[in-house]
C-alpha cells in the first residue's frame, strides 16, 4: 500500500471510531473461481454512521458488500457487533440484520410495491410488519401511491427507492446500499441521498454506501475509505478525504 | 400413378358435409375436447410451476406424474382405498419424492444454469420411466375415475358425463388453491420473489433451496393428480404419459409457460382443437402432430404465448 496522503487508520479520529466499531472488516478476501478480487481489506464502521467506499471500476467495492452478505467466496473476518459472519450463508446473515440494496436495484419486478416490501420483511417475525410498511409509504411518498403497480412499471428512481424501503423492512442493524445514484437524475439522487440521511438520523441505522457520485456520498458520510485493486488505499473521516488532493481529483473532479 | 396420389390425398382429408352439419357431433367432439383440456390443463400447470420458479421446462415432470399414477393405481386397485384417497395419498408420495429428488439431483447445481438443469431433468426422465417398467411391468392396467361413470347432460350421442365435469372442476379447483396459496401465504411470497430475481430473493433472507424444493413437490403433487385425471381415460402402462405431455407441453406454451390462467385456457383450446380436427379431418394419425403444431405457431407468432408476460422492465 503506498503511503496515503491523508488521515489512516491511525488518526484519532478513525481510533475514536475503532473503540465503537459496530462493522469490523479484518483481512477480507474473496475470489470468483480463482481469480481473487479482494486481497485481505480491513476496516470498520461505527454504528450508526453512514460510511462510503470509493473507488474506481473494479477496484472492488461491489465484492466487498457481496462479501458482506455472502454472496461470493469469502475468507477472513466480517464481525457484526462482535457476530462473524464470515461462513454463514446469505439468508442467516439477513437473519442477523444486514440488508443489502444490489446495483441495478433487484426489485420483484412481476410483483407489486407491496409484496415487494411484504417480501423485504420475509426474514421477520413480529407483528408490525404491516405498521412498518405504513411508515416508509409516508417517508418515501410515492410508493404509498403506486402500492399496487407492479414495480418493473416504476421509473428507475422510484425503483430505487423500492429497493430501499424493502431493504428497510428488515429494520436493518447495517444497511448496505451499491450504488443508488446509477442512472438516476441528479435532482433525484439528491432527494435520495436526503432521505437516506433522514433515515440514518431518525433510525439510527448504520448504512454502507458504495458511490460513484462522491461528492454526494461525502456530504452524508461520516467515515470514508478508497478501494483501489482490491486493497484499502486510503482511510479516514469524510471531510478529511473531501480535503485530499488525490482524492479530489480521481473522484471529485476538482 | 399421379391419379392414385391425388385420390389418395383426397381420400386423407375426408371432410364430409354430413359430418359438419351434424351438431350433435359438433357438441359431442365440444364435450370431449372439454374433458381431454382438462386434463393436459392439469398437467401443464405442473410444468408451469417449476417453470415459473426455475425458468426452465421440467422434462422428468410426466415420469414424476407417471410414478405418481402407479402410486394411486396400488393404494386403490390393490390396497384397496377409495380413488379419490389413492389419488391423495400418492399426491403426497410423490412431493416426498420430488423433495428428494430436488435434494439430491437438482440443489447441488447452480440455479441460474438452465443447461446442465434440463439435462439432469432429461436423465430422471429415463430413469423414473425406466424403474416405473422394472416394477410394474410394460402390461396394461386400468386406473378407475375419482368420478362416478355416467353422464348428467345427454343430447343423442352428445353426453357431459360426470368425469369431464368432475376433472374440468378439479383443474379449476387447483388453480383456484394455487393462485391462494401463491398470493396470500408467505411461502407463495417466497416462491414468487425466487422465480421473480434470486438473487434479490436471498437478500432479503429467503432460502432458495427448500424454497424451490417446495416448488418441486408441489408440481409433482399436481402431476400425479392432473395423471390421476387422464389416465382413467387411457390405458395404464409406463409409457402413458409421454403421450399426453406433448399436448400438455402445446398447452402450456400456448398459455404462456408462466401463467396459470394460461396452462387451463391452453388447455383446453388443444384439447378441443385436438378432437375437433381428428373428427372432422379425419386426422387420428396426426393428433400428435397437432400439438407439435401448435408449439410452432405459438413460438413463431406469438413467442410469450396468450397470458405470458412479456417481461416489462424500465430502467
Amino acid at each position: 500500500m503506498s503511503p496515503p496522503s491523508a488521515a489512516t487508520t491511525s488518526t484519532p479520529t478513525a481510533r475514536e471510531h475503532a473503540a465503537c466499531e459496530y462493522l469490523q472488516v479484518r483481512g477480507l478476501k474473496a475470489a470468483y473461481g480463482n481469480f481473487e478480487v479482494l486481497h485481505g481489506i480491513d476496516f470498520t464502521v461505527a454504528k450508526g454512521q453512514i460510511a462510503v467506499i470509493l473507488g474506481a471500476n473494479g477496484a472492488g467495492k461491489t465484492t466487498t458488500l457481496r462479501a458482506l452478505t455472502g454472496m461470493v467466496v469469502t475468507r477472513g473476518s466480517v464481525k457484526l457487533a462482535g457476530e462473524e459472519l464470515v461462513g454463514k450463508s446469505t439468508a442467516d446473515i439477513v437473519r442477523c440484520g444486514v440488508a443489502h440494496v444490489p446495483q441495478g436495484r433487484g426489485t420483484f419486478g412481476d410483483m407489486s410495491v407491496e409484496e415487494n416490501l411484504l417480501a423485504g420483511a420475509f426474514a421477520r417475525k413480529d407483528a408490525e410488519v404491516r405498521a412498518d410498511i405504513a411508515k416508509w409509504y409516508q417517508t418515501f411518498g410515492v410508493l404509498g401511491e403506486r402500492r399496487n403497480q407492479l414495480a418493473g412499471s416504476l421509473s428507475g428512481g422510484e425503483q430505487q427507492m423500492l429497493a430501499i424501503a424493502r431493504a428497510l423492512m428488515l429494520r436493518p442493524a447495517l444497511l448496505l446500499l451499491d450504488e443508488p445514484s446509477l442512472g438516476l437524475a441528479p435532482m433525484v439522487t439528491r432527494l435520495l441521498f436526503e432521505q437516506l440521511a433522514a433515515v440514518n438520523a431518525t433510525a439510527g441505522t448504520t448504512m454502507l454506501v458504495v458511490e460513484q457520485n462522491a461528492s454526494l456520498a461525502l456530504d452524508v458520510a461520516s467515515q470514508a475509505y478508497v478501494l483501489e485493486a482490491g486493497e484499502v488505499a486510503l482511510a479516514g473521516s469524510a471531510d478529511e478525504l473531501g480535503a485530499d488532493e488525490g482524492v479530489r481529483r480521481a473522484y471529485l473532479g476538482y | 400413378m399421379f391419379l392414385e396420389v391425388s385420390v389418395g390425398i383426397i381420400g386423407t382429408f375426408n371432410i364430409s358435409l354430413d359430418k359438419l352439419s351434424n351438431g350433435e357431433l359438433w357438441l359431442a367432439q365440444f364435450f370431449r375436447g372439454l374433458s381431454d383440456g382438462a386434463t393436459y390443463a392439469s398437467l401443464a400447470l405442473a410444468l408451469v410451476m417449476i417453470y415459473k420458479s426455475t425458468g426452465f421446462i421440467n422434462f422428468a415432470q410426466g415420469s414424476l406424474a407417471l410414478l405418481g399414477v402407479y402410486l394411486a393405481y396400488v393404494f386403490s386397485v390393490e390396497q384397496g382405498l377409495p380413488v379419490a384417497l389413492a389419488v391423495v395419498c400418492a399426491m403426497a408420495a410423490s412431493a416426498l419424492v420430488a423433495l428428494g429428488i430436488e435434494r439430491i439431483f437438482i440443489r447441488p447445481f447452480p440455479p441460474n444454469r438452465v443447461l446442465p438443469l434440463v439435462i439432469v431433468t432429461l436423465g430422471l426422465l429415463l430413469i423414473i420411466d425406466s424403474s416405473v417398467g422394472i416394477v410394474w411391468q410394460f402390461r396394461t392396467r386400468n386406473l378407475p375415475s375419482m368420478f362416478p361413470d355416467g353422464a348428467p347432460i345427454e343430447w343423442g350421442i352428445a353426453q357431459l358425463t360426470w368425469r369431464t365435469i368432475g376433472n374440468l372442476g378439479t383443474v379449476f379447483l387447483v388453480v383456484g388453491l394455487l393462485y391462494l396459496l401463491l398470493s396470500r401465504t408467505k411461502i407463495g411470497l417466497a416462491f414468487r420473489a425466487v422465480s421473480s430475481n434470486l438473487e434479490s430473493a436471498q437478500l432479503v433472507g429467503i432460502r432458495v433451496g427448500p424454497t424451490l424444493g417446495f416448488g418441486w413437490a408441489l408440481a409433482a403433487a399436481i402431476g400425479t393428480l392432473g395423471g390421476s385425471l387422464v389416465v382413467p381415460d387411457l390405458l395404464l402402462e409406463p409409457s402413458v404419459m409421454l403421450r399426453v405431455l406433448i399436448f400438455s407441453l402445446a398447452a402450456a406454451a400456448l398459455g404462456g409457460l408462466d401463467s396459470m390462467v394460461g396452462a387451463v385456457l391452453g388447455g383446453l383450446v388443444v384439447g378441443l382443437a385436438r378432437n375437433l380436427l381428428v373428427t372432422f379431418l379425419d386426422l387420428s394419425e396426426l393428433a400428435l402432430a397437432t400439438a407439435v403444431a401448435v408449439i410452432l405457431v405459438v413460438l413463431l407468432v406469438r413467442p410469450t404465448g396468450l397470458l405470458g408476460s412479456t417481461h416489462l422492465e424500465r430502467v
